[in-house]
């Protein structure tokens, strides 16, 4: 059975029920243990002692809040991260998005953005790119921003390449970006149908029909509760028989949304949802 | 009295009154030839719940649960997301996310940074499943070339989990079990066979 909740598992609720009281970012629902690590690392970069001190600074210092939410988010991405995603969401995805003559598409936690200039560069290749608008929505304003800003560091350019090539792309990788700002800028074309936009999955709704959700490594960080309502609304927001991608080890066996999705590509997690 | 046996009563001694409900094995370089040597002394109807993790490439997906399937008497299968965690099952964390334990004992996935250069990083996993279980976890930290588990063995003895790591002389490679044996002073430093013949007293009668 499990044991008496220590001291810091104390002051961990009272600090993330502080930030939801405060700022009204939920992280109520997030997985312990991952969110239990990345405390400790703002507590360390923020030279806390305690909980209870990072809690002091983040309900009274200006900046504090900002600063910890950099820390409570994971921007771990790449582009054409898992190629075998992007291959499988080519092969089998795009065929059915080309027969609507117009597409909505969702990223949802798309952190800096690399996933949504790979799906916007797989688009444009299979001639959709033209008629889908793209909702890129995150929680982290930071995010959101290098998002907007669309330049990555050259030296990543080297995998993102080689990802790029095992997705199936069809030109050569860097006819796509630049190199600028001391990285490499990506075309402003690629972003014309793309709506950044601040959208938590744990407290606002759904606020468009869509045809395809892509939400990769961010269900991970849910507990059950909280997939189930994440799943709900892409359930929701999805026309019929629409298509939902998860993470590479993402699993949606364990949700009350099991039966709501079919696997079209089981190992890529592209998922079809099910008529009712 | 044998090797075997004098490593035996070491083991019921260590162990105490403690009631182990999962076992964690962590191993690096060499991990797979000693889990090789280990999961098949796993009896059927085991009760404990066993989570093996060892370092495997990032990009390739790990295929170490179907290995051991047909070596292991207990179902064995790769942690999923969410799992709810079973008893008498053998899990392998799989490749490119770091595994938890969560309070309600299921598994958790995340993609943060590597530790130690790992990921799954056996710190990770060991932690939260020492936060979880107490003592009813027992740890295990076999061959490997680097220092990751060293920190997990040390949660898993503070909060008053069992502790054991192959001797680093007759491991494949000694850098990890060594760095564990430095900083946590395991219960129980065995070589591989001995270990072998303690893994099924784990479940206490």
């Amino acid at each position: 059975m499990s044991h008496p909740p220590s001291d810091f598992d104390i002051e961990l609720r009272m600090l993330v029920e502080a930030v939801y009281l405060k700022y009204n970012y939920d992280f109520r629902d997030y997985t312990g243990a991952s969110q239990k690590r990345r405390v400790l690392v703002a507590m360390r970069e923020m030279e806390c002692a305690t909980v209870s001190e990072l809690q002091s600074r983040v309900l009274h210092e200006p900046n504090g809040f900002a600063q910890l939410l950099q820390y409570l988010t994971i921007p771990v991405t790449e582009m054409f991260r898992d190629p075998d995603y992007f291959l499988a969401v080519r092969e089998q995805v795009a065929p059915f998005l080309k027969t609507y003559p117009s597409l909505k598409i969702w990223v949802a936690g798309c952190s800096t953005g690399e996933e949504v200039y790979s799906l916007a560069i797989l688009l444009k290749e299979e001639g959709l790119l033209e008629r889908s608008i793209i909702y890129a929505t995150d929680i982290n304003p930071e995010s959101l921003d290098a998002a907007r800003r669309g330049v990555f560091p050259l030296d990543r350019m080297r995998l993102y390449t080689e990802n790029y090539q095992k997705s199936g792309g069809k030109a050569a990788f860097s006819d796509y970006y630049t190199a600028a700002y001391g990285g490499a800028l990506f075309e402003r074309s690629l972003m014309e149908n793309v709506t950044f936009a601040d959208h938590s999955l744990s407290t606002d709704s759904v606020f468009s029909e869509t045809h395809f959700v892509s939400c990769r490594n961010v269900l991970i960080y849910f507990n059950r509760r909280l997939q189930d309502r994440v799943l709900g609304l892409f359930h929701d927001s999805l026309c019929h028989r629409g298509f939902l991608g998860l993470g590479s080890k993402e699993s949606i066996d364990f949700s009350s949304y099991a039966e709501r999705f079919e696997p079209i590509a089981k190992r890529e997690r592209v998922f079809r949802k099910v008529s009712p | 009295m044998s090797a075997v046996q004098t490593a035996q009563q070491q083991l019921r001694t260590a162990l105490g009154s403690r009631r182990i409900e999962m076992v964690v094995i962590g191993g690096s370089a060499g991990g797979v030839d000693a889990l090789v040597g280990l999961l098949p002394a796993l009896p059927a109807g085991f009760a404990p719940a066993v989570t093996c993790i060892l370092h495997v490439p990032p990009d390739r997906d790990s295929r170490l649960a179907e290995l051991f399937a047909t070596r292991t008497a207990l179902p064995v299968r790769e942690a999923q997301d969410k799992e709810p965690i079973q008893p008498g099952t053998v899990y392998f964390a799989g490749s490119g996310y770091h595994l938890s334990v969560e309070q309600d004992r299921s598994f958790s996935l995340s993609c943060e940074p590597p530790v130690q250069f790992a990921r799954p990083a056996i710190d990770i996993l060991m932690e939260s499943a020492a936060d979880v279980y107490g003592p009813a976890l027992a740890g295990i930290l076999l061959t490997g070339a680097n220092f990751d588990g060293a920190e997990g063995m040390c949660r898993i003895r503070e909060r008053g989990g069992l502790t054991i790591v192959q001797d680093p002389e007759e491991a494949q490679a000694s850098a990890m079990p060594a760095e564990a044996i430095r900083r946590c002073a395991p219960h129980l430093v065995l070589p591989l066979p001995a270990i072998r013949s303690v893994l099924p007293l784990l479940e206490t009668p």
